[in-house]
């Protein structure tokens, strides 16, 4: 029984069914990363794990807890934390205090679960009174998965967290991701550059048109001849 | 040339008045300000609100007045306050609870809730003007003056004199107060970061477990004690009438928009730009070019750019430049 196990999810935003029994699984401290073309319904299925989109069948269990009926934030509560692609952080309010936001859940003293972020994310700490607007890309995404680790959460999901950053910088978010991964976090996600995530990765699914694909260890996945002539150029 | 009584009438006739005005209008486009940023919509019921709100606190003045209740030098209204603040926070949140919340459940587009708070707009007004009618009110005690003409010409032995009421001092006084007050709440205290989370990405503030109700009412509390707190200083200051609420509408508009709109610092910084603007243009300048220039230069006319009748004139024209030309105000808030 692994610790997150989505399994035969099957819905879509509208009538029309995005995933075909999708399932997804993740052991504590492993990362599984999710590939695929675009439009293949990446971020869809993870969406799903998160609870943003309603589900015609399947179920997620977490930890062998059915979580399938919560709501996003019931699921924060439970121990999940969700890094959006996009507007993943307070634009107008400094580092610290969207660490503060990132832990609102909380009622204990969080500063150190914050002395962790900082030790993760050196350079925050530099620049923690500064608006998260005025910080570089990869910057803010350090914030972003800095405000997703306040609530301590045992599942971390990021849809893209390499998304318009650069080469060097892309590499540093990946060390952290596996730093993270090494604090027992089951880290779940999604990624276009999928040559340098399925690398980092201890399991990989390739998903296409909403369905499971390929499912292996990333290295497995990397050297199979068929999933580098569909996808990863050969 | 006699600089310094020029500059006594200055003083006296603009910087003193400007002042006062550009602290109520502070306080009113603070308000504004903040339900822009959080509710995301223009309230144009805010001028009305601080109407019924200084209707709340004229009556509780006049009840303790009667009660022969007074505060010495001070106003009595200053006590009468948190009645008004108490009443006007009920009414805004019942006006929420029966009106707005049905278009956010609806998820309907900001121009509905300003529609929607036109209609407010009439509503206040008319059950103001139901309750205490259309006159003036005057609801003023304690001493009205805290630096006497007399005094000032005795005391500088110039010819012109300077005189500086009690609510002018009393509305710059509360206003840095209140200010002081919001930015603490905002910047300090959890709930209020909340609000500012939950204005600067709703969706991300969701995330966090943020509860967008309170956020709500938190911001619906915070409007409508400023409303009332600006309102009443201006009624102290010149007098109670339901119609001039109204009219404040496009002073304080404009200064939230000049000052950025949904950024508090640049309402307060509008409303002392809109203020003195308004001032200062329509300022008779004879008096005080006749001080500075020599004899055969001195002005014949009144040396005023407008009439006062034209005041609201020059809000609406800084209102239109900024949106023309910068609509994001001075401190960048969010472009409407």
């Amino acid at each position: 029984m692994s610790f997150l196990a989505a399994e035969a999810m099957t819905g879509g935003y509208g009538a029309a069914d995005i995933l075909h029994a999708c399932t997804l699984t993740v052991d504590r401290g492993e990362i599984a990363v999710i590939v695929g073309p675009n439009g293949a319904g990446k971020s869809t299925a993870m969406k799903a794990v998160f609870g943003m989109l309603p589900l015609r069948a399947g179920q997620v269990r977490l930890d062998g807890r059915d979580i399938t009926r919560l709501s996003p934030q019931e699921r924060v509560r439970a121990g999940m934390g969700f890094v959006p692609q996009v507007r993943n952080v307070f634009v107008s309010m400094s580092v610290e205090e969207n660490l503060e936001m990132g832990a609102f859940i909380r009622d204990d003293d969080f500063h150190a679960t914050m002395e962790q972020v900082f030790a993760l994310f050196p350079i925050l700490r530099q620049k923690r009174r500064q608006p998260a607007g005025e910080l570089s890309g990869g910057q803010r995404q350090q914030v972003a998965v800095g405000r997703a680790l306040m609530t301590k959460p045992s599942l971390l999901m990021l849809d893209e967290p390499t998304a318009g950053v650069s080469p060097i910088v892309m590499d540093e978010l990946f060390d952290k991701i596996l730093e993270v991964a090494a604090t027992g976090i089951a880290i779940l996600m999604v990624e276009q550059n999928a040559r340098q995530a399925l690398a980092i990765a201890d399991r990989g699914y390739v998903l296409v048109q909403g369905r499971n694909r390929f499912t292996d260890t990333g290295e497995a996945l990397l050297a199979d001849p068929e999933v580098r002539r569909t996808f990863l150029g050969g | 040339m006699d600089v310094l009584n020029a500059l006594v009438l200055f003083a006296n006739f603009v910087l003193i008045p400007a002042t006062a005005y550009g602290a109520q209008l502070a306080l009113g486009a603070l308000g504004v300000t903040l339900i822009y940023a959080v509710l995301r919509f223009s309230n144009f019921a805010h001028g009305d609100t601080m109407a019924i709100g200084t209707m709340f606190v004229v009556l509780a003045t006049w009840g303790l007045q009667s009660l022969g209740v007074s505060l010495g030098p001070l106003p009595t209204a200053l006590l009468a306050l948190p009645v008004g603040i108490l009443g006007t926070v009920v009414l805004v949140l019942l006006t929420d609870a029966w009106v707005y919340r049905f278009y956010r459940s609806k998820r309907s587009e900001p121009v509905i809730f300003v529609i929607a708070s036109v209609g407010i707009m009439f509503v206040y007004n008319a059950l103001t003007r139901f309750v205490i009618g259309t006159d003036d009110q005057r609801f003023e005690d304690g001493a009205r003056f805290v630096l006497r003409v007399g005094d000032f010409r005795a005391w500088s032995g110039l010819s012109e004199g300077l005189a500086i009421r009690t609510s002018q001092l009393l509305t710059l006084v509360v206003m840095v107060l209140t200010v002081a007050f919001v930015f603490w709440f905002l910047q300090k205290t959890r709930t209020g970061k909340a609000m500012r989370a939950y204005s600067d990405n709703e969706d991300l503030a969701l995330l966090s477990g943020i509860s967008p109700e309170r956020v709500v009412r938190i911001t619906w509390i915070l409007a409508a004690a400023l409303a009332v707190i600006a309102g009443t200083l201006y009624g102290l200051d010149k007098s109670f009438r339901p119609f001039t609420y109204f009219q404040l509408l496009l002073p304080i508009f404009a200064a939230a928009i000049v000052g950025g709109i949904g950024q508090p610092l640049g309402a307060v910084a509008g409303g002392f730009v809109v203020a003195y603007s308004e001032v200062m243009v329509t300022y008779a300048y004879k008096g005080i070019l006749t001080y500075l220039l020599p004899e055969s230069w001195r002005p014949e006319g009144l040396v005023q750019m407008l009439g006062t009748d034209y005041k609201f004139a020059v809000s609406f024209i800084i209102l239109v430049v900024v949106l023309l030309i910068r609509p994001t105000g001075i401190f960048r808030g969010r472009v409407i």
